[in-house]
């Protein structure tokens, strides 16, 4: 993008405000975007490998048929905090983290616009995930429901019950806060000459994401509320003996849920749009039309919750609206894909790291956006709904989806923040083994699901063993290879060879003219954009 | 690693990946949706297909174009980039078309659908009662109902004796339904909500409590179809299946004549006899 501008950096001495507190009380009081960045990204790290431990639990069991290593009850546990943990302490807060070390550096603004907010909406984090995972502890167990909380089983959990429900109120305020500051910040602190069609992609993916969550999180809590007065209260929202409806928490869940799926790839679109040109050497193929796209995905994910529950019995009307809306949205998704590759077309390409990761995104995401319009066709569905084919899905957009857009942007970025170049041999071997893992681990489950094999079940006939040993081998092949990737974050933090300002060759915006690393405070007079 | 070796290996992933789903999805393996039992089954088995072959065509052709792209738009083969950045008569082709793909798909679909609702003027209706972790069969106006229950040995399930043919996937009692007749399923649940489901009738229904759902069957020919609770629905979430087992007419009279004499017969879970 035409974002040329000369770096405006404050050289003056601004005394103590300059730098940052000293020490430890630097991280807790810091109210500054690259550490609170720091911070977040840091945090979901921490919890992808939290959250793997529990995946390498559920493969490793599942590794053969008969029960092993675990009970059923304690790998409900592990299913239902694999998911809590990766959705809300892996994903969500490691796009917030992009988003705070990024959005002021690409808008040319000198912070978040609320920073002592965006303090607390990182502080919140550590003790409700503190509180979910101390439940493992608790007088039967932690959470065994499903992360989808369904009543009644949900109302069974022992004494996690209440501690599960506030964990999950603290991240929703933690998210609202950091939405209201994404989109503060977005529409009020630009640069001149920065308008909206001028900002890089992944600010206005996460300007959409950010009114997404502000619309859905509440929602969730209500849900939660409920599902807390049925418990202790006397309340019957989903109790039929007391008038009310098991269906309609899904409902409500769900309405929150698949606006939340987007929450998780929408940045995701916005890193691979950054990423691609770089390393394409060419500019964005039709800027506008993926603005449009992503406007378009966010509304349609609103209309179209009830395809994750096409078997609880909707009345014909409602099937085939929410199959034909589901259906709608593979649109403006093919639109993504095709700007991509035509980004692609004509240009000049190399592949260092984190274009090898955009690219597997690119085509392994495709592969999940196919298996999810399969899933969309409501009468086959039938079929499909809760078994291995829907974990093959969400886990073909979610991990080489989500999860590959985010090491691409550890690698695109860390540079910039670091100021050191990471190990691109190291870099390139993680991916591979990331990418042959990934695929090992998730692929065969297509297969499992339409052999038939229900999700969510700690023991299996025997036709289904031969792909599920692939799958665990799988697992632990592409569980390991991420502590490369933690290996080589950590020398990169640590030194290596010193990184230029532009970084990469192909590389523009504004968060390229600021040296690297940054200094503490950037752009505290804003730079003018062309 | 060279950027062209690269290239090549990521190709070479890439396709094996496809090629390996396309040619296993006609193999005589567990990896495919099978076609079923009956005639419902038969056409969801169809439009699996019709979508999956769709997509492998598209598949073929976006990353085709994408490979094509990685192996001769690269920097070290000297190339200059191109500046291009739109073009509306292409997106408006790439929007278009999709859409028209899409309704192609949305006509089968949607009667496929009108079809299934259609449960009216069934011969037989069956009363399915989700448990933890067990199922009721209970047919009405035949006096006829029981629990089924997995007969796989726990001393299977925990590695003490070897494992058999059908472990997981059997049952003491199971749902005995007559071929060729139109038969109604109803599902509900005592307790949570768990989901009835036989991949060969292609019947996915979720059983919730207070509530009852309807679906329908006709089975074409006699045999045994397996099939396992779909909803998590607590700790033996995995142990409840399910087998129905269809037979002629003249048979599945015998076996209620039986079940009737039967002490296993219990009409409704509290062990009366009337609804």
């Amino acid at each position: 993008m035409n974002t040329a501008a000369a770096p405006t950096l404050d050289d003056h001495d601004h005394g103590h405000h300059a730098g940052p507190s000293p020490g430890l009380m630097r991280w807790l009081v810091t109210t500054n975007h690259k550490d609170i960045g720091t911070l977040y990204l840091l945090f979901s790290l921490t919890m992808f490998f939290i959250g793997g431990a529990f995946a390498l639990v559920i493969r490793a069991e599942l590794f053969q048929p008969g029960l092993q290593i675990v009970n059923p009850h304690f790998f409900n546990q592990m299913t239902t905090l694999h998911a809590l943990v990766m959705v809300f302490g892996a994903v969500m807060p490691a796009f917030v983290g992009l988003a705070n070390w990024l959005l002021p550096m690409m808008i040319g603004a000198p912070d978040m616009a609320l920073p002592r907010m965006n303090n607390w909406s990182f502080w919140i984090m550590p003790f409700a995930f503190t509180l979910l995972l101390s439940t493992l502890f608790t007088s039967g167990g932690g959470p065994a429901g499903g992360w989808t909380l369904y009543p009644p089983l949900v109302l069974q959990t022992g004494d996690a019950f209440p501690f599960v429900i506030l964990a999950v109120h603290m991240l929703g305020v933690s998210s609202i806060m950091g939405a209201i500051n994404v989109i503060a910040t977005i529409l009020n602190l630009r640069a001149p000459g920065m308008t909206l069609m001028k900002m890089p992609l992944f600010v206005w993916t996460w300007l959409i994401t950010a009114f997404l969550l502000i619309a859905v999180m509440p929602v969730l809590a209500g849900a939660v509320t409920m599902l807390l007065t049925d418990k202790y209260f006397g309340t019957s929202f989903f109790n039929a003996g007391g008038g009310g409806d098991p269906v309609l928490f899904q409902h409500v869940f769900w309405f929150f849920g698949h606006p939340e799926v987007y929450i998780m790839i929408l940045p995701a679109f916005g890193v691979i749009s950054q990423i691609i040109p770089t390393f394409a050497r060419k500019p964005l193929f039709g800027y506008a039309s993926m603005v449009y796209a992503t406007s378009s995905i966010a509304f349609l994910s609103f209309i179209v919750w009830a395809h994750h529950m096409f078997t609880v019995g909707m009345p014909l009307a409602g099937q085939l609206f929410f199959m034909y809306a589901t259906m709608l949205i593979a649109v403006p998704t093919g639109v993504k894909v095709f700007n991509w590759v035509s980004t692609m077309w004509r240009g000049a390409m190399t592949f260092e790291t984190p274009m090898l990761f955009a690219i597997a995104f690119v085509i392994l995401f495709t592969i999940g956006g196919f298996s999810g319009l399969m899933l969309a066709i409501a009468p086959a569905d039938f079929q499909y709904q809760d078994t291995y084919f829907v974990v093959a899905h969400f886990h073909y957009v979610l991990v080489p989806g989500s999860v590959f857009s985010l090491m691409a942007a550890a690698y695109y970025w860390l540079p910039k923040w670091t100021g050191h170049m990471y190990n691109e041999q190291m870099g390139k071997i993680h991916f591979w083994l990331s990418v042959v893992g990934v695929n090992i681990l998730f692929f065969p489950q297509h297969f499992l699901g339409l052999a038939g094999m229900p999700r969510r079940i700690p023991d299996y006939a025997l036709q289904f063993t031969e792909f599920n040993m692939i799958s665990t081998v799988g697992a632990f092949l592409f569980g390991f290879s991420q502590l490369l990737f933690l290996y080589n974050v950590i020398q990169t933090i640590r030194g290596g060879v010193k990184a230029t300002d532009q970084v990469w060759e192909g590389a523009h915006g504004l968060e390229w003219t600021l040296p690297s690393p940054p200094p503490y405070h950037t752009f505290t007079t804003a730079p003018v954009v062309k | 690693m060279t950027t062209s070796r690269i290239a090549q290996a990521g190709g070479i992933a890439a396709g094996g990946a496809l090629l390996a789903w396309s040619a296993v999805a006609h193999a005589d393996f567990a990896l495919n949706m099978t076609p079923g039992a009956t005639s419902v089954s038969r056409e969801i088995y169809s439009l699996h297909m019709l979508i999956f072959w769709i997509c492998v065509v598209i598949g073929v052709a976006v990353f085709g174009v994408m490979f094509w792209s990685i192996y001769h738009h690269r920097k070290s083969r000297g190339v200059a980039p191109a500046h291009f950045h739109e073009s509306t008569l292409i997106e408006i082709v790439w929007t278009v078309v999709p859409m028209l793909i899409l309704i192609a798909m949305a006509v089968p679909a949607t009667k496929v659908l009108i079809r299934m609702a259609d449960a009216r003027d069934a011969e037989l209706t069956i009363k399915v009662t989700g448990y933890q972790w067990r199922w009721h069969y209970q047919y009405l106006n035949e006096d006829v109902g029981f629990f089924s229950t997995l007969s796989t040995s726990p001393a299977q399930i925990h590695n003490d004796a070897s494992k058999g043919e059908h472990y997981l996937l059997e049952v003491d009692q199971r749902m005995v339904v007559p071929v060729g007749k139109k038969i109604r399923v109803l599902t509900t649940a005592s307790d949570v909500i768990h989901s009835w489901w036989v991949p060969a009738l292609a019947i996915k229904k979720d059983a919730i409590p207070g509530f009852i759902n309807e679906s329908w069957t006709l089975i074409d020919k006699p045999g045994v179809y397996r099939g396992q609770c779909a909803e998590l629905c607590g700790k033996d979430h995995g142990f409840m299946p399910i087998v129905v087992e269809a037979m002629p007419e003249a048979e599945f009279r015998q076996w209620v004549a039986k079940m009737k004499a039967s002490n296993l017969n219990t009409l409704t879970a509290s062990g009366g006899k009337t609804l």
